[in-house]
């Protein structure tokens, strides 16, 4: 091994500090969890140090566009870029509320003696995720999507001794463990028609038509089926509803924004810098011959987000509702990609930066309902918004804002979604997708119908809120609120985060 | 006072109400309410120095340099690369002739319906709350000149009516709670998809003289301001303007409600409590046929021209229908509101007509039926909280026992029905000036007459049925009008009285802007006509 080398890894390391950051992270933790063995209480603080400390590197080198790890050629098997960063700021973040919600989470509190793991395998999902958006080769795809899977199973089945927990981490397991078998399946060929496993050398080789033939088409496929998985789109959503609900509520939120999130961004990375021709000025791209991906992916979200929200009518428990409901924002957040242009990536990232605060604040609304209340069926939440007001207005407003209704941040988002989809003069879908809006009325009202209009036929119990749940929720309640009337800053981070390296 | 931000603060003010009330404890019933008042009575003060300061003369419609009491500041610029374009969002209030008088009807409606909303038991706090954000909404719309702005404003209405129909209605309120609430989103999902096709087809120019992308409703009137590519551009052969009126039509046609899009009325109108329905009726119905007036008519007037035998024709569906429909109630309310579709016809019949005498009595009778249907709806609310039952047939020979009562809701009734000398009569007597001077719709026209008589009939026949004949045994003890009924109730009574007797007053306020209106649709065929070949 030469100097040159020597100097390349070195240079290699200092780019992915956050993920380094992470590592020492797990070490620490599984160190501190030995060394004082019935305080538990260091655990949250050690974890929230380290999101600080990895935050604070990926905002040092935000604006970053490089390779890492090189594999000989001009390429590497990472990839540093803005809009890798800008997903793993939005990990880091929504880690960081899920460790606040799990300190104030009765559910997690009742494994005391357990809590070192938990947070453990939290930072080995972090960690997983954070290659998963920056990763440019298919071999550290599927290692950073298997920490991230392996991590989550034990995750999602952590409150054992409940029935339902362990169905939610078996089901898991299975529908994973076959859909990461048919994405390596996938990869395989691939790797068998191009000799090799870097996205970047992929989309150079196939630039020549006689490897556009039909079996690469079907690798990609089989590829996408395992990133579908991840970001529950239909059909590989059946795990969806059951994990949602049988999980712990933090991990759920977890799953619903991060690992989404993950999926999303290594999503947009595999297909645009695999099958990408060229992007012309106004910011569309050209695809690649065989591979019609733009009606592919309009046909999978369309059916995501019809699915999604058709089955969320019918919901009674809190947990499947809102798993129902981030299918089908799957589904919308899917549209952005499906517009084949930076302006729907855009689109996707501000969707996401909303997404995560009223997603997360609807479920931190719901943990601590289930907290007092030990339940999460709808029917326990009937006046609701009368015996605890300030937890049943929070709740309606984050309701209000994931129908995508104004004033709210939600509205943004849609907006950007269908403003892309309008520019790219894809009217039909702008419609259904907005007719399915309207459906989404229907069962997020429902939820407000039973907390304001219906009253319990017993007085329903005021229950007190700690004051830091309070500030939790409010934190979660200010950007849901402002950047619904001033989304400028959102937008502009979006601009500066679009960035693909390369491209 | 000249540079006084007076719309935003008759917009904004209920919201610096909300604010304080939300730190008043809910036991003070009393300070609530009187707060609401106060709020709601500033507006009025407010509607009536806009009023005074208010030059005639000045046209509107698609001239920013006739609008008056403007407020443009910007709201939002994004600044970006070529592909995601500049975004600007205005700040941009401002009235003319036509949003004038929807903001004093506005005010003076939502002044009566505070002084309804006094004996409401439930949830007091809540109840204000939401009432002063949908009273934020309804201003919202009716000055805001940016399409982002209006829609914002538009959709803002639709979450604390939700709640005031959903908590303080009738016994089937959550069935119409939600009905509306679907209905008027999947209206608005209509206007939003518009809404940003037009963005992708219309451009400003700026100081510098560069052309971006807007939201401005004023620049998207301008032929000229169209790319030559937009989806939405007269400019381009293959454009979508027609569907595009279509959608944006129908999403405010829901509102009006224009048949067949008027089934949620009837439900709203009677589970929601008196002073909602008197909103309702009272303001809201009206933000259909004036998104109609301020968007579809300037945007689209290639459009409105080749559509308006249709809009006519939808007008007297709506006029014969309803008065079909009322002539069946059995209950007092659901009369009434079938009424609302009824008259609400004859709004979309004068606007068809394409002139001046048309679409002034079209605008007269929105603020008409804004009083009248106001004043229907509390005295129906009046019978109600005293008898606690609403069929016409439990009634008889209320006369006697409640002569005042009778009086006023005689009054209401023949306004309503269109008696000369009453505000009525004026506006109903111009709508159909201007659709027979119009040659299209003439026939149209001829047939809804037949709306008058209608109205007559079922007005009379409700009449007969409550106040004459025997009086029941049962109602022998009820009390005839207290003092806060005869609050609510007189002014609107001088209103119907005054404008019956002196239209001008109204016409002249929107006499200039219903000319210029008229002569940018006419000019519209020759402009239109030269650019794309009409």
């Amino acid at each position: 091994m030469n100097t040159y080398n020597l100097n390349y890894l070195v240079n290699s390391l200092y780019l992915i500090k956050p993920e380094i950051t992470i590592s020492i992270a797990i070490v620490i933790l599984v160190l501190v969890d030995l060394i004082m063995d019935k305080n538990k209480k260091l655990l949250p603080f050690v974890s929230m140090i380290g999101l600080v400390v990895a935050g604070y590197f990926i905002v040092d080198q935000f604006s970053t566009n490089s390779f890492a790890f090189n594999t000989g050629s001009s390429t590497g098997m990472l990839v540093i870029d803005p809009f890798g960063n800008f997903f793993k700021l939005l990990i880091v973040l929504a880690s960081a509320f899920i460790i606040l919600f799990s300190v104030s989470s009765k559910e997690i509190k009742e494994n005391l003696e357990r809590h070192g793991e938990y947070f453990t395998l939290i930072f080995g999902m972090i960690l997983g995720m954070m290659f998963m958006v920056s990763s440019a080769d298919l071999i550290v795809i599927y290692l950073s999507l298997e920490l991230v899977s392996l991590s989550s199973y034990i995750l999602a089945g952590f409150t054992k001794q409940t029935l339902r927990n362990s169905e939610a981490s078996l089901k898991y397991v299975i529908y994973g463990g076959i859909s990461s078998g048919i994405m390596l399946f996938g990869i395989s060929i691939i790797y068998g028609i191009t000799g090799s496993t870097n996205l970047y050398e992929i989309n150079s080789l196939i630039q020549s038509p006689q490897i556009q033939n039909l079996t690469f088409f079907l690798a990609g496929i089989l590829i996408f089926v395992g990133i579908g998985y991840k970001i529950s789109a239909a059909p590989f959503h059946f795990w969806t509803p059951d994990v949602y609900e049988g999980a712990p509520i933090p991990i759920t939120a977890f799953l619903s924004i991060a690992s989404k999130a993950a999926g999303f961004a290594l999503l947009i990375r595999f297909i645009k810098i695999t099958f990408i021709k060229s992007v012309d000025p106004e910011g569309f791209w050209h695809l690649l011959g065989i591979i019609d991906w733009k009606s592919f992916i309009i046909v999978i979200s369309i059916l995501t987000m019809t699915l999604g929200n058709f089955a969320a009518l019918w919901q009674n428990n809190m947990k499947r509702l809102l798993a129902y409901s981030s299918i089908a924002h799957a589904g919308y957040l899917l549209l952005g990609l499906a517009v084949m242009s930076n302006e729907g990536i855009a689109a996707i990232i501000i969707y996401f930066a909303i997404y995560a605060f009223m997603n997360l604040g609807a479920f931190l609304v719901v943990m601590l309902i289930a907290n007092k209340t030990g339940s999460e069926e709808l029917d326990d939440y009937k006046g609701l918004g009368y015996s605890t007001p300030f937890l049943g207005v929070a709740l309606a407003i984050f309701l209000v804002s994931l129908t995508g209704l104004p004033p709210t941040a939600g509205f943004i988002g849609k907006l950007y979604i269908f403003i892309a989809l309008v520019d790219a003069k894809m009217i039909v879908v702008a419609v259904i997708a907005l007719l399915n809006t309207v459906v989404s009325l229907y069962y997020y009202i429902r939820v407000l119908k039973h907390m304001f209009l219906d009253r319990p036929e017993k007085e329903a119990p005021a229950f007190s809120i700690s004051a830091a749940a309070v500030a939790l929720v409010v934190v979660m309640l200010t950007p849901v609120l402002v950047f619904g009337v001033y989304f400028t800053p959102l937008v502009d981070l979006a601009k500066n985060s679009v960035a693909l390296m390369g491209f | 006072m000249e540079n006084f931000p007076i719309l935003s603060f008759i917009t904004f003010l209920p919201v610096v109400g909300m604010l304080i009330i939300l730190f008043i404890p809910k036991t003070q019933e009393t300070v609530i309410k009187s707060l609401t008042l106060l709020v709601t009575g500033i507006q009025v003060i407010a509607a009536l120095i806009i009023l005074h300061g208010f030059n005639y003369s000045l046209g509107g419609i698609n001239d920013p340099s006739s609008f008056q009491f403007i407020e443009k500041f910007k709201w939002i610029d994004i600044t970006g690369f070529s592909w995601i374009g500049r975004i600007k969002v205005d700040y941009f209030l401002g009235i003319d002739g036509l949003s004038v008088t929807m903001v004093l009807l506005t005010a003076i409606v939502t002044f009566i319906a505070t002084l309804s909303s006094w004996n409401i038991s439930k949830s007091i706090k809540g109840y204000f709350l939401m009432f002063l954000l949908l009273d934020t909404g309804m201003m919202g719309v009716f000055v805001a000149l940016d399409f982002f702005l209006f829609y914002i404003f538009w959709e803002l209405m639709l979450l604390p009516m939700y709640f005031l129909i959903g908590i303080w209605g009738g016994p089937r309120r959550e069935y119409a709670a939600i009905k509306f609430f679907l209905y008027t989103l999947l209206g608005s999902v209509f206007i939003l998809l518009v809404m940003i096709g037009l963005y992708f087809s219309s451009t400003e120019t700026l100081a510098d003289g560069s052309k971006i992308f807007t939201f401005n409703m004023l620049s998207m009137m301008d032929v000229h301001n169209f790319t030559a590519n937009g989806i939405l551009s007269p400019l381009n052969p293959n454009n979508l303007r027609l569907i595009a009126y279509i959608a944006l039509f129908v999403g405010f046609a829901i509102k009006i409600p224009m048949f067949p899009f008027h089934t949620w009325l009837p439900d709203a109108h009677v589970e929601a409590p008196t002073a909602i329905s008197v909103i309702l009726a009272g303001v809201l119905l009206k933000m259909g046929t004036y998104g109609i007036l301020r968007v579809c008519y300037p945007i689209f007037p290639d459009i409105t021209i080749k559509l308006v035998w249709f809009i006519a024709l939808f007008g007297l569906i709506n006029i014969i229908y309803g008065a079909l429909c009322a002539m069946a109630q059995k209950d007092f309310k659901k009369l009434i509101a079938y009424s609302s579709v009824s008259h609400m016809g004859f709004v979309l019949l004068g606007m068809a007509s394409l002139n001046t005498i048309g679409i002034s009595g079209a605008i007269l009778q929105m603020f008409n039926h804004g009083t009248i249907t106001a004043m229907l709806f509390l005295t129906v609310g009046v019978i109600y909280d005293r008898a606690h039952t609403r069929g016409l047939d439990d009634f008889g020979g209320l006369a006697t026992q409640m002569p005042i009562y009778a009086g006023f809701t005689t009054l209401a009734f023949f306004a309503a029905i269109g008696l000369p000398g009453l505000s009525g009569f004026v506006s109903e007597a111009f709508v159909f000036l201007g659709a027979f001077g119009s040659g299209s719709i003439r026939t149209l026209a001829v047939i809804g007459t037949l709306g008058i008589l209608l109205g007559a009939g079922y007005m009379l026949w409700t009449m007969q049925r409550v106040f004459l004949g025997s009086l029941k045994e049962k109602w022998n003890k009820l009390p005839d009008l207290d003092f806060r009924e005869y609050a609510m109730l007189i002014p609107l009574s001088l209103i119907v009285i005054f404008l019956g007797v002196y239209p001008s007053a109204m016409l002249n306020l929107m006499n200039a802007s219903v000319n210029h209106m008229v002569k940018f649709m006419m000019d519209a065929k020759t402009v239109y006509g030269s650019l794309i070949g009409f």
